[in-house]
Formats: structure tokens, C-alpha cells, sequence
């Protein structure tokens, strides 16, 4: 797992959108290999959003030949209601850039039957040939989509009944009145997450420092449900310093040690975006002597 | 489903939503009509077909004209000829008005002969905007008979005449077309007037907007007209009594703290910072206004502005020598003579005859003389008419539901494209 911690909110969004951008543009998409990448909703990404539609407005970032799966959606809240989650990704994505409408898959809050919903939901993601990057936040209670604790590490795409604290959490949407949250939600699990060929978990806040801590130092267990990321062999974390303020000591200079040492030793240029690494910098060392005239350069 | 047309998606534009200028939004238009995309998208899988770069312009709905009596030479109360070249006329000003940004309009006749109305009026029936016929006309505005002499203006006296046998006069006056709903939209009546109190309920009850205009009415009798049912006011300052600080006469109705509450809320301004309540609709009526810096002055224009300013609506009163050369012309039958940009008068007098300023003029004078915000500026000439006759779910926004009739401006509020249904036109 890689963990990366920057010093505030804005530098995490900035990271984030930054990755995103250098992973469609690396992988190259087409009509028939298009990027598939998974999307969540809520506070954490909002911000990211903006700086992916500002880059869209830049230039810098082409939404043509990417396919979208988002987590969730509530169960009977109407399609346009204003708190659904397509109308988030409407108003905070979709309208403003390029994407095909065929290519965005939200599960359907009203479908006559939900489980065929879910089935179909699993089935069109196989179809595509799976995620290749599944963004996603963290809830309070250590949760990823809808998968609230106690969920199975195996679930699939299915319906829940939401915890209490996260109707608590969400009735701010709807004028703070807890009765006007829906109950149910359609939520991909937490299998269907992990199945990802990487995981981007954007975690911010000090509200969040005890589910992280939890998730990374604990052990995998189905009442932290995004601990499962541990299991997943490209799981990366995006943090800001007040989420780590429940992490160990030790484990925040690791994984900051690890980022210092990658720009020194190794350089960006033998460094692949996903971690990967080539080789060490090459550092010459020469046979003539250390002096002004001769320089310490490079060769 | 029958197939929809194509969509057309206007990007990086600052809007007018709202009461606001909006940035990170856009406009989607089909079959001539701006839509709400959330369900072209998610329910038809449609992407737009277009996509115009307004290039940072402000975005506003196309302006709306109550108050024209003619232009380019035409006039609308004048009505020798065939039925045929009359038709070609009115065609005319309407297409020569979109090059104005004037996208809907109310051609205005003013005080006539009976014959005159039967023959016209008909010709003045609703009818929508298109690209290649010109802009929409609403329906008539009849600025008389029923008025005062003392405050005719232009008028011909001869015609003047009062409702003594209440409603019958005025359907004598003006024939049949006054029961057709979508004839005449706006009527201007002096209050004072034997029997146009009366009046004034039933012409409401069919759909005309009652404006107090052309009178000598004191406060009290403006007042009584406002509860009668008028919700709105014609050229507000001309062809009344000058404000007076003991009796304001119409101009008072500004100033108006015990109207009661309106018959039709959806008629009257919105609350303002001026209005007795700020949750309910404002009971005094919207106001025209002329804005061409002659027939008012910028100073009284910014107070009445800032006395009332949701009820303010730019109207132009341009009359059939706007926008032709200085010289003489003809308005309801008498010589008229336009002085370039300054105006028209009665041949031989000082007296206002019209104007010859344009709608979008009008615009960028309101703010210049009232610095109020662009917002501001361009309700007066959108939203605020567009609520004065009722129709602002399709005219005067560019929410949703609404006719695609846009504009595109610079910061100046110059015009840099029209839209009308959905099409852009030519600009000359």
C-alpha cells in the first residue's frame, strides 16, 4: 500500500486530480480500450471534480473515451432529485466536460427490481473488462461506499440499509432533518472495489484520523470495511496531516521517508506513476578532483 | 419517443440565472427551447451536436419591448394600404428589431379611430419569433382612447373618448379582437376617466394588463386605479402630472405604502428592499421607463429606480422614424419630426412624440444613469416585462422551459449575438 501525505486539503485535491489526469493520459484510452475508473461521491471529491473540469476546460485532460461507474445511489429518491447522486455527478462532473452519456453507469435508484439492478450493474463492469482505477473516500466509521461495518470483505454490488451515523452524516444534505434521508442504498461492495486494478482512497480531516488509523494499522476486518485495501496489491492513500494524527509516529515518517528518499536516490525519471521503480539515479562519480573549476556535475 | 431535435451546448459564458451571473454553468437548447440537459443525458444517452464558445460574453435572455409604436419608417396605428403590405410592414420592424436584441415585442397603437383598430388589431395577434419572420410579436399594446386629454401628447384629440357605457365602449372601440385572449395584451387608460375604474376588473379578467398612462390622475385616483387591477404603468413621468409634493399624482404610486394586497401576485414585482413585505409580491404595479436621456432625465430615472426597483421595466416608445434619417414622418395619422438621436416631436412644437432609441440603447443607458449592476440592467429590459404580461416561464429567463431567444453581450452590454428560438440571426 502506498500512503501519501500532503500538508492540507487543497494539496491532496491537487494530487488526486494530478494522478487521475497522469493515468488517463498515460494509459491512452480508445473506443475499444477505453479507461474504466470508478467514481464516489460526497465532500472528498467534490474538490477534486473542479480541478478535473478545469483541466478539461485546459486541455490538459480528455473525458471521450473514459467509462464511469459510481459507487452508489439512494434507493427511491427520485433520479433529478437535487440530493441524488446523479444529480452530484451531474452538476459536479458530467455536465461541464466531455463523457459520452452510454459510457456513465449510476445504479438506478427505482429499477423495478433491485437486486436484477445490482446483477446487471456487476455484469456491465465485466463487460467493459473490469475497473482500472477505482476512486473512493472513507466514512467516519472506517466504511467505503455503502459497505457499512459489519459488511462482508466479499460483498458485491447489492442493497443496504444504511447505519444511523451515516443518515446522521448525510442529513445535512436534506435540511438537517434525518427523516428526509433515504434509508436504503444501492452500494457496489467491497469485493467489487478491491477487484479494482487500483485503489485510490482519498482520505481528509481530523474526523477521519481514527478510521485511518484503523484501516492501515489494524488488522483487515469487516467493521473497518476500507482495511480491506490491504489485501489489494495497488492500493494507494491520499491524506492530509489531520487524518493522520491517530497513526503511529513511525508509520507517518515511513511513508513520508519513502517519498524523500524516491526523489533523491531513484528521480523521477526512473519512478513510474503507480510506484513502480526501474533503477537507481545514476550518480557518476568522476576521476577528477572535487574543485570549483572541475563542479560536482552530473554526467 | 419521437426523435429529438439536436442539442446545441453554449460553453464558457458568464449567464444570467438566477439574479445572478452564473460561470460554471451552460446553456442546452432543442427544438428551439433552452432545456434542462440532466435529462437529455441520463434518460436519452443525447450529448449535444453543437457547441458554441461564447467566449466569456454575458449571456442574457433577448430583450422585450412593450411599449413600440413602429420603426424603420413603418407605424403601427397607420393602416392605409391592403391588408398584404400592411402585413410585409409589421415583418419588417420585427425583423429589424432583432438586430437590437429585441426578441419579443408589444406593437403599440395609440389612440385611433374604431376602423382603424378592426383593421389592425388582427394583424397583431400573438406570434412566435423565428429567425427568418423576425422577433415575437405578443400581442397589441392600445394606448388609448380612453385617456385624457389634458395629457394626450401626440394623441389626436378628436379620438379621445371615455367608457360611459363601461366595457360596451370599449369594445366599440377597438371591435371584436378585444375578446380574443391573445390580441391585445396591454391596454393604457387615465384611472380618472368616467367608467374606466369599472372597467378595469374585466379587462383583466381577459388577460390584458391595465397600464395608467396618458392621465392627470391624483394620488388618490392613481391609487384607486393600481386596486382596480392595473399592474403596470406607461412611460412613467411622461403624459402625467409632474411630481408634486403634496399630491405625487401617478408618479406617487412609487411611493405607495397602503395598496392593498394585489388580486394577481403573479403579477406584480418581486419584494425589494423598498416593498411593504419582503416575503410576499410587491403591491405597487411595474413602471415603463424610457431610457433615452431625453424624454427623462438620468436624475429622475435613478429615483424612480431606487425608489421601486423590481417594478422597473425599459421600454423604447420608438415611433416610425426610429432608426431611419432625420427628417418628417407620420405617427397616428399626424407630421412628426425626428431630430437624429434626440428624439421625435410634434412637427412645429417641443412637444415628445416618441423616441427613436433602441431597446439594447436603453439598456446601457438605465446603466449608466442608476449604476445599478448588470444584473439590474438587464431584468428591466428580461424578466421584469416578461413578468408584467405573465409569460415569464417562456420569455425574459433562460431557465429551463424557456424559448431559446439569447443574447450575447460584451461588458459594455454591446450585442455580439442574437438567438431567436434557438437560431443565431445575421447581425448587420
Amino acid at each position: 500500500m502506498r500512503l501519501v501525505i500532503r500538508d492540507d486539503y487543497d494539496e491532496v485535491t491537487n494530487y488526486v486530480a494530478n494522478y487521475v489526469k497522469e493515468r488517463i493520459r498515460q494509459f491512452n484510452p480508445t473506443t475499444e480500450n477505453p479507461f474504466v475508473i470508478g467514481l464516489p461521491t460526497g465532500s472528498s471529491p467534490v474538490s477534486v471534480y473542479k480541478v478535473l473540469v478545469e483541466m478539461y476546460k485546459a486541455g490538459e485532460i480528455n473525458f471521450e473515451n473514459v467509462v464511469t461507474f459510481n459507487m452508489d445511489e439512494y434507493v427511491g429518491l427520485p433520479r433529478d432529485h437535487p440530493e441524488s447522486y446523479h444529480s452530484f455527478m451531474w452538476k459536479n462532473l458530467f455536465m461541464h466536460v466531455n463523457i459520452k452519456p452510454e459510457n456513465v453507469h449510476i445504479l438506478d435508484g427505482n429499477a423495478p427490481d433491485l437486486d436484477e439492478e445490482c446483477k446487471k450493474f456487476e455484469a456491465e463492469i465485466a463487460r467493459v473488462g473490469g475497473i482500472e482505477l477505482f476512486l473512493g473516500g472513507i466514512g467516519p466509521d472506517g466504511h467505503i461506499a455503502f459497505n457499512e461495518p459489519g459488511s462482508s470483505l466479499t460483498s458485491r454490488t447489492r442493497v443496504k440499509t444504511l447505519a444511523y451515523e451515516t443518515i446522521i452524516a448525510n442529513a445535512r444534505f436534506f435540511d438537517g432533518d434525518v427523516s428526509k434521508v433515504p434509508k436504503l442504498a444501492l452500494t457496489v461492495g467491497v469485493a467489487t472495489v478491491m477487484d479494482a486494478r487500483e485503489v485510490l482512497v482519498i482520505i481528509t480531516g481530523a474526523h477521519k484520523a481514527i478510521a485511518l488509523a484503523n484501516c492501515i494499522e489494524g488488522g483487515v476486518n469487516h467493521m473497518w470495511t476500507v482495511s480491506a485495501i490491504q489485501m489489494h496489491p495497488k492500493g494507494l492513500i491520499v491524506c492530509d496531516e489531520d487524518a493522520t494524527l491517530e497513526l503511529h509516529v513511525k508509520t507517518v515518517k515511513y511513508f513520508k521517508s519513502i517519498e524523500h528518499v524516491h526523489q533523491s536516490l531513484i528521480g523521477p525519471e526512473n519512478l513510474s506513476l503507480q510506484g513502480g521503480v526501474k533503477q537507481l539515479r545514476k550518480v557518476v562519480v568522476s576521476s577528477r578532483s572535487q574543485t570549483p573549476l572541475n563542479g560536482p556535475y552530473e554526467e | 419517443m419521437e426523435p429529438k431535435g439536436k442539442i446545441t451546448k453554449i460553453v464558457n459564458g458568464r449567464i444570467l440565472l438566477d439574479h445572478k451571473i452564473v460561470e460554471d454553468s451552460y446553456i442546452w437548447i432543442q427544438d428551439g427551447k433552452i432545456i434542462d440537459a440532466f435529462h437529455s443525458f441520463f434518460d436519452n444517452h443525447q450529448e449535444p451536436d453543437t457547441i458554441i464558445d461564447a467566449q466569456g460574453c454575458i449571456i442574457s435572455p433577448g430583450y422585450i419591448d412593450l411599449q413600440i409604436n413602429g420603426a424603420f419608417g413603418y407605424d403601427f396605428s397607420e393602416v392605409d394600404g391592403p391588408i398584404e403590405k400592411l402585413t410585409q410592414n409589421i415583418e419588417f420592424v420585427a425583423k429589424g428589431l432583432l438586430q437590437f436584441g429585441c426578441t419579443s415585442f408589444c406593437p403599440t397603437v395609440v389612440t385611433s379611430a374604431p376602423q382603424v383598430y378592426s383593421k389592425v388589431l388582427p394583424l397583431l395577434r400573438h406570434r412566435p419569433g423565428n429567425a427568418q419572420t423576425g422577433a415575437e410579436i405578443l400581442g397589441a399594446h392600445c394606448e388609448g382612447p380612453f385617456i385624457s386629454t389634458a395629457k394626450k401628447g401626440a394623441h389626436d384629440q378628436t379620438m379621445i373618448q371615455s367608457a360611459d357605457d363601461g366595457i360596451e365602449s370599449l369594445d366599440r372601440a377597438y371591435g371584436p379582437e378585444l375578446l380574443k385572449g391573445d390580441t391585445v395584451r396591454i391596454m393604457t387608460v387615465a384611472p380618472e376617466i368616467t367608467g374606466i375604474l369599472q372597467v378595469i376588473p374585466q379587462l383583466v379578467q381577459r388577460n390584458i394588463t391595465v397600464s395608467l398612462g396618458h392621465s392627470a390622475a391624483k394620488i388618490d385616483q392613481a391609487e384607486a386605479g393600481v386596486s382596480a387591477g392595473a399592474t403596470f404603468m406607461t412611460h412613467l413621468f411622461n403624459a402625467m402630472n409632474p411630481f408634486h409634493q403634496r399630491d405625487p399624482g401617478l408618479v406617487g404610486i412609487l411611493g405607495a405604502s397602503d395598496l392593498p394586497a394585489p388580486k394577481q401576485p403573479e403579477r406584480h414585482p418581486l419584494p425589494s428592499s423598498t416593498s411593504p413585505d419582503g416575503n410576499r409580491p410587491d403591491p405597487r404595479p411595474f413602471y415603463g421607463i424610457i431610457c433615452d436621456g431625453v424624454h427623462v432625465h438620468p436624475n429622475s430615472v435613478r429615483i424612480a429606480y431606487y425608489s421601486h426597483p423590481r417594478g422597473c421595466v425599459l421600454v423604447t416608445d420608438a415611433l416610425a422614424g426610429a432608426y431611419l434619417q432625420p427628417g418628417i414622418y407620420q405617427l397616428g395619422g399626424r407630421d412628426v419630426e425626428v431630430r437624429g438621436a434626440s428624439g421625435a416631436y410634434v412637427k412645429g412644437t417641443d412637444t415628445l412624440a416618441g423616441s427613436t432609441v433602441s431597446i439594447d440603447h436603453c439598456v446601457r443607458n438605465f446603466k449608466n444613469f442608476t449604476r445599478c449592476t448588470v444584473v439590474e440592467a438587464l431584468e428591466a429590459a428580461t424578466l421584469h416585462p416578461a413578468q408584467t404580461l405573465g409569460i415569464q416561464d417562456t420569455k425574459g429567463t433562460l431557465n429551463a422551459g424557456a424559448d431559446a431567444d439569447i443574447l450575447f453581450l460584451n461588458d459594455d452590454l454591446e450585442i455580439q449575438k442574437v438567438f431567436v428560438r434557438g437560431v443565431q440571426i445575421e447581425l448587420q
